[in-house]
Parts: C-alpha cells; sequence; structure tokens
C-alpha cells in the first residue's frame, strides 16, 4: 500500500487557489453597472449561443465566468434553489442574499473537498424594490462573498475594470450612458476592442420579470 | 419529508432535468396526493364555466366568476382564468383548490424550463405537459375532485392562436373553431357554434366569448353572468403575437352590458 505524500494545508490551498487563478484570468470578464432605471450586466462574449448572463428569478440575475460548464453548474443549481424557494414558499421570499450565500456555501466546500476547485467566479444582481442601491455580489473561486455597491467586476481583468469603472461610472447614468462606460472600461482594461457584447438589464419596466436580454441593435457596435 | 432548500446548492444530486414537477418529486414535494380507499371527500368548491375561441391572429379566453360548492355560491369573484407565461393563458373548471394549485405549478414549470434551457416549450410542448398533470390528478378524479383545464395560447411557429381542451384522464384535443369546459360549457359551446366563423377580429371574439359565458348563465345556475351592480365582471384575456393581455375591466364593463342586453 502505497502512503500519499504529506502535502501541508497552506501549499494545498495555495496551488488550488493559484490553479483556479489561471484558469479564470484566460477567460473574458464581465461587469455589472447601475443606471437610472436598473441594473445592466455587460460581457464580453463573442458567441451568441452560449450565454454568460442569465435570468435566475424575477428580480435576479446571474452571470459567471471561467470554465463555461462549471459556471453553467452552478447557474442551474442556482435556477432549481430560486424557483423550488419561490414555490414552496412566496415569491417574495427569493433573494439574491439567500441565493450569493448558497453559491459561496457550494463554491467554498468545492475548493476545500474536490481536487480542483472550480476555475470560476460568478455574480448576482437585484434589482432592489424601490429603485435605488441595487444590490451586487461577487463569489470567488473559493468561495468568498463580496458585497458590492453601484458596479462591479468579475473575471481575469476584474480589478482593471474596477478601477476604470470607478473613474467612468457616476450616479443616475442613462441605459445608452451606462453600455458607454461599461465598454470604455474593458476598451481601457484590455488595451483593445471588443470581439462582441453580450448584455442584459435588470428593469422595473420588464413588469413582474425584470430580466431582459438587450438586442444586438441596442449595443453600441465597436 | 420534504428536503427544505437551504445550505449548499445539491449540485451532486442527481439532476431532474429541466422539469419544475421532476425537481419537486426528487426532494418528496409533488403535490400529490392520494385518499384512502372508501373514504368520502369533504364537498369542496367547484369553479364553473370557461371558453376559448380564435380569431385571425389570436386566441381570446374567458371565465366567469362564480365557485358553487353543492347549491350554494362558495365564491363570487373567483378567478378561473390565469396567464401561464408570455404567449399562453389556462383556465380551469372542477374542484377549485386542486386546479388553482395545478395552475400554479403550471406557471412555475413553464417559467423553470424556459430558465433552464434558454427557450420557451413549444405551445404544443406546453398542452402535453399540462395533459400529464391533469393525468396526475387521476386517482383523485376516482374520488370525484375532478380538474379539467382549457389551454389556449399563440403558437410563435405557425404565428396563429391555438385552443387545446382535455378530458379527465388526461386526454389533450386541439380545437380548430373553440373550447369550452366546466358546468356551463355546453351552453356556451352551442351559443359559440351559431355565431362562430373564420376571420373574427380580437374584439368580436371577446364579445362573442362574454356573450357565450351569459348564454350559460342565463339556464346554468353554477354559472355567473356578469354582476354589473356589483361590479362583477368576466375575466377575459386576449393572446396574439404581442403576448397575453389582460382585458381591463373598463373594457370588459361594456361589452358585458351589451351581453346581458342582448341575450334572451
Amino acid at each position: 500500500m502505497s502512503i500519499p505524500f504529506y502535502v501541508a494545508p497552506e501549499q494545498l490551498v495555495r496551488d488550488k487557489a493559484e490553479f483556479a487563478r489561471k484558469g479564470i484570468a484566460r477567460g473574458r470578464s464581465i461587469v455589472a453597472v447601475d443606471y437610472r432605471d436598473g441594473v445592466l450586466l455587460l460581457a464580453e462574449n463573442p458567441s451568441t449561443a452560449l450565454h454568460k448572463v442569465s435570468e435566475v428569478y424575477d428580480r435576479i440575475a446571474f452571470a459567471g465566468v471561467g470554465k463555461y460548464n462549471e459556471f453553467e453548474t452552478l447557474r442551474k443549481a442556482g435556477v432549481r434553489q430560486a424557483d423550488l424557494m419561490g414555490y414552496l414558499y412566496s415569491r417574495d421570499d427569493v433573494t439574491a442574499m439567500g441565493l450569493a450565500t448558497a453559491f459561496a456555501q457550494t463554491l467554498g466546500m468545492i475548493f476545500t473537498r474536490d481536487p480542483k476547485p472550480f476555475e470560476t467566479e460568478i455574480l448576482l444582481a437585484e434589482l432592489s424594490e424601490d429603485g435605488s442601491e441595487h444590490r451586487l455580489f461577487r463569489v470567488t473561486y473559493d468561495g468568498t462573498l463580496f458585497d458590492e455597491r453601484s458596479f462591479v467586476a468579475i473575471g481575469g481583468k476584474a480589478e482593471e475594470l474596477t478601477e476604470a469603472l470607478g473613474e467612468l461610472w457616476s450616479e443616475g447614468m442613462s441605459l445608452e450612458e451606462a453600455l458607454e462606460a461599461g465598454a470604455e472600461a474593458f476598451r481601457r482594461a484590455e488595451g483593445r476592442e471588443s470581439e462582441g457584447w453580450e448584455a442584459a438589464v435588470l428593469d422595473q419596466a420588464n413588469g413582474r420579470r425584470t430580466f431582459r436580454r438587450l438586442e444586438p441593435g441596442e449595443i453600441p457596435t465597436p | 419529508m420534504i428536503d427544505r432548500p437551504s445550505g449548499p446548492l445539491p449540485i451532486d444530486a442527481p439532476v431532474p432535468g429541466s422539469s419544475f414537477t421532476d425537481l419537486l418529486e426528487s426532494i418528496g414535494a409533488a403535490p400529490a396526493i392520494s385518499v384512502p380507499e372508501g373514504a368520502s371527500i369533504p364537498s369542496a368548491p367547484e369553479g364553473t364555466t370557461v371558453l376559448a375561441l380564435r380569431y385571425e391572429g389570436g386566441v381570446v379566453m374567458a371565465g366567469d366568476r362564480r365557485a358553487t360548492e353543492g347549491h350554494l355560491v362558495a365564491h363570487r369573484r373567483i378567478r378561473k382564468v390565469f396567464p401561464a407565461d408570455k404567449y399562453s393563458a389556462v383556465a380551469i373548471a372542477g374542484t377549485a383548490g386542486l386546479a388553482i394549485d395545478m395552475v400554479r405549478l403550471f406557471q412555475v414549470e413553464l417559467e423553470h424550463y424556459e430558465k433552464i434551457e434558454g427557450v420557451r416549450l413549444s405551445l404544443e410542448g406546453k398542452a402535453s405537459f399540462l395533459a400529464r398533470l391533469v393525468r396526475s390528478q387521476l386517482p383523485m378524479a376516482f374520488q370525484g375532485l375532478v380538474v379539467v383545464p382549457l389551454f389556449a395560447g399563440f403558437d410563435e411557429r405557425d404565428d396563429e392562436g391555438k385552443v387545446y381542451t382535455f378530458d379527465v384522464v388526461g386526454g389533450r384535443y386541439e380545437e380548430i373553431e373553440f373550447g369550452s369546459t366546466g358546468s356551463g360549457s355546453r351552453l356556451a359551446r352551442s351559443y359559440l357554434r351559431t355565431v362562430y366563423e373564420q376571420g373574427l377580429s380580437g374584439e368580436e371574439a371577446a364579445a362573442f366569448a362574454v356573450r357565450a359565458l351569459v348564454s350559460a348563465a342565463v339556464e346554468d345556475t353554477a354559472t355567473g353572468g356578469p354582476d354589473l351592480r356589483r361590479g362583477i365582471l368576466p375575466n377575459v384575456v386576449r393572446i396574439d403575437q404581442d403576448g397575453v393581455e389582460e382585458l381591463s375591466d373598463s373594457v370588459i364593463g361594456p361589452i358585458a352590458e351589451t351581453a346581458v342586453e342582448t341575450i334572451r
């Protein structure tokens, strides 16, 4: 019988984190930005078939970067959880906070338990009832949960995007201005033009289900 | 025992596909109820007449507002016509409590599928699924608790409105002109048969739908006609290429007034 080599926990965690970070850095990033009537989610995505941004519940949207199959697994689990809660209790009992916590626990568990951590980072946006201070959550590959305000970025270029949005974002922007700010943030962070956009909004004007994908014509072409 | 959704997401659990009903079953929360042999069922409120008819470019669905319990009126303002998703609506007749729960499950099912798969079910797919829900109620039907829905929607692929009727064992039938279910449905159908023609407009279809309900209410005590004094008007929805639109009372009011005067 072979005895496994002893690896110090610090070393193990460091290696896993480095592995996950490398995987995420290979993919393209996503930003979520508050605007006058809701939240805009903007992703650089050359594919029109594979979505990175999608609807979870009436007022909640999901976005994921990294390995597609991994964040897709998480997205579907999130939709199942949300629909179950809403059906068993009430639609009002489904909150981004509850879902974000569940995502954080899941990612944290996978990070410590599984030999290979998920190479993915996710974002949850929730439209607030009164139209101000929408909730934005970011969950990293190791299950760390961040509660953000006004704008947030995930993916390999998250830091650069956040820095750029800090200069470009202002309160009460229109959707067009928010799209322009998001696109400009990508331009600054990546140092090149985008290869294609995927965009969606959570907007009160859409009725009970506030999520709506933007048509290609509504997004400024690079 | 229901596994309540809490804690980490059960991503290792066997995935039940894209059906919400299957998901409910997998955690033991499906609404399947069984009644012991020979048990007597307490009487429960029953919904009565609902109908749907096709017109040029869409379909209109309407239902009266009465629920009865034996010879008594149980509810005067019950709702029996519900939007199911953006392009379809479902109306119910039979045991109200079970039927309304079926509608709620159906609505979540359609939205769940759409979110998981990223596309809406076809209209035929929705009708088939509703048939499955009706069939799952079969044990209750033997005990006298019958639920028979009516389904209508706009078919985005064929660009036209369609109507589906069901029977108690989960049979599903596409109707080419109109469909109706509930205690007053025969009376409503006889009325519609005399007035129906191809190429109706949406307005004409809505007027005929309300008149058919009034016509049923005249002879069927379980069907409630428009109660103009109390402001109780039928529920009417119109479904076309722009989706489901619920007609407001200010639109239905005049239609109902004319209907009450016209129908002898």
